[in-house]
């Protein structure tokens, strides 16, 4: 299947010198949730702002639905909806009115039920003749929200949607956030809550210093991060794995001394009990033993440490 | 063409208007009363009649003019700073409009509002002083070209200013004294020879002597120099805009 939106080669390098994207690769799979994950200033925004028309490209290109976002951009910004990090309203304006603009805005007829619909859906339904000023953070949040929806995009980019957002509003992003997908939405969000994007994502985009180092699907990554590792010191160095001890999924350090096994934390029986009492028969003690899992955390602290 | 994104910005434009109607409206007609009140009544009563037109009347069109500038300057410059101030700009530039769809949203709403508003103020001076208007389609020609020039003149200082401070810079040390010196409350025939070719250079004299034509038949500089001025100052202001949105010119980086 076409990618929905595929960024090709693309870099950015500011005014002031400062190369916020290097040569970024993505294609983003029409339906999915796409987390991109990374530090403040990796390039995140700029990466979206780019795709959405706000900053102009250095290097590159950007296809959405096959529309280059730059010379065919009416057809790709009809497709794009945006809500940005930060909360930037006409505070003068009524609820009804400003969603009502940005449908008008992206070329869109009057179309009172549908941003009817959208209001209801975001609970704001109740608010739509209140002046945004009047709003609190989170209201507001939801009408950025509306407005970005109200030309029925097929793409939908959150940028940071739940930064300074209780707990609350936050289950409610992100039940609207499985709900637009089940309707078809293709969504991309950065967040630098590693949490949000395990709860919510398909697949994970980690983004660092401007180059984007892993992409995959979230599933695989769980799979690592279910995955748990038994290690044991030895009393004295094996030469090799016992033949007794080949159906385990066993490593053996370089020196010797350490006796590592992996298993799935998840399953039913991890077979550490049998492992143990199997090295007790075959006369192999151990002076000490730990276990450790490796989270999305730590995969995510070390690959951006590793680049640093 | 976007039709829809013209419309939804123009009415937003003028949802503004609507909602400041003591700023947009009542003040100017209130200072141009005052003008009325104390150049025409007070001290026009001790003028003699310029050109054959009495004082009080021969300033009408040149009121008009005054409010026509500075209301279309502030109307359009605002109307495109205040996005870009408060960071809403994020909206219009990921939008599927072009640079022309935009400006028309924009500068026709900041046209529309000044051009209503100076008839307005023609309303306003008829219940102060008496004229008539020799040439009504001239008349609104003038107004119609003046108010569209200068929108796009204040759509530049808004898209050009980036802070409140540069907003109000230009309108008030360029523009109020381009006015006050092309001719809003005298002919130039009254200065001194000197003065009078140093005016020439200023580009409100032909649009205020175009539009004392269209009332009076008598003007201070021919009228097809005043409709090629104006239309000059409108073909330099389109390239600018042309060239801000080629450019990415303080909207995009």
């Amino acid at each position: 299947m076409q990618p929905i939106i595929s960024v090709r080669q693309l870099s950015k390098t500011y005014a002031t010198g400062f190369q916020a994207l290097k040569q970024i690769d993505l294609e983003i799979r029409q339906g999915e949730i796409f987390a991109l994950l990374g530090p403040n200033g990796a390039g995140k925004t700029t990466l979206i702002s780019i795709i959405c028309g706000i900053v102009n490209p250095s290097e590159g290109m950007v296809l959405a639905d096959g529309h280059d976002v730059v010379r065919d951009y009416r057809a790709a910004r009809a497709k794009i909806g945006l809500v940005p990090q930060e909360l930037t309203t006409d505070a003068f304006e009524t609820v009804w009115n400003t969603v009502r603009f940005s449908r008008g805005l992206f070329g869109k007829s009057a179309n009172p039920a549908y941003v009817e619909k959208v209001l209801k859906d975001l609970s704001l339904w109740s608010k739509k003749d209140s002046r945004l000023r009047t709003l609190s953070g989170g209201m507001k949040r939801r009408v950025m929200i509306a407005k970005a929806l109200s030309h029925e995009p097929q793409i939908l980019f959150l940028d940071e949607p739940t930064a300074g957002v209780d707990v609350e509003l936050r289950r409610d992003m992100w039940a609207m956030v499985r709900a637009l997908r089940a309707s078809g939405v293709t969504i991309i969000l950065t967040t630098h809550y590693i949490d949000e994007a395990e709860e919510m994502a398909d697949r994970i985009g980690v983004i660092n210093k401007g180059e984007l180092i892993l992409v995959e699907d979230k599933a695989e990554l769980m799979n690592k991060l279910g995955r748990k590792q038994l290690t044991l010191q030895l009393q004295s160095p094996l030469q090799a794995i016992p033949a007794a001890l080949s159906g385990y999924a066993l490593e053996l350090s370089a020196d010797g001394h350490q006796l590592v096994y992996t298993f799935d934390a998840q399953g039913e029986h991890t077979g550490i009990d049998v492992l143990l009492r199997r090295l007790g028969e075959a006369g192999i003690d151990f002076k000490d033993l730990k276990t450790s899992q490796s989270s999305l955390e730590d995969i995510f602290v070390n690959l951006v440490r590793e680049r640093a | 063409m976007n039709i829809y994104a013209i419309r939804a910005i123009y009415f937003f434009e003028m949802a503004r208007t609507l909602r400041t109607l003591l700023q947009s409206i009542v003040s100017p007609v209130i200072s141009t009363s005052l003008y009325f009140v104390v150049f025409g009544s007070a001290i026009g009563s001790h003028m003699t009649a310029i050109g054959g037109v009495s004082y009080g009347a021969f300033i009408v069109p040149g009121l008009v003019m005054l409010s026509l500038l500075t209301q279309s300057i502030s109307n359009a410059s605002f109307g495109i700073y205040f996005p870009k101030f408060v960071g809403t700009i994020y909206e219009i530039l990921s939008a599927p409009v072009s640079a022309f769809e935009i400006v028309a949203g924009y500068v026709g709403a900041a046209a529309s509002k000044s051009i209503i508003l100076g008839l307005i103020i023609l309303v306003t001076a008829r219940l102060f002083v008496t004229f008539e208007i020799a040439h009504p389609l001239w008349m609104l020609t003038f107004l119609v070209l003046t108010a569209l020039t200068f929108s796009l003149f204040g759509f530049i200082i808004g898209i050009w200013a980036d802070n409140f401070e540069k907003l109000q810079l230009v309108p008030l040390l360029i523009v109020t004294p381009l006015t006050f010196l092309g001719g809003s409350f005298y002919s130039i025939h009254m200065l001194p020879p000197f003065w009078q070719k140093v005016t020439l250079f200023n580009p409100v004299v032909y649009l205020i002597s175009g539009f004392r034509w269209s009332f009076y038949g008598v003007s201070d500089v021919s009228l097809g120099i005043s409709v090629g001025m104006t239309l000059i100052f409108l073909a330099v202001c389109l390239a600018v805009v042309w060239w801000i949105f080629r450019s990415g010119y303080r909207l995009k980086t």
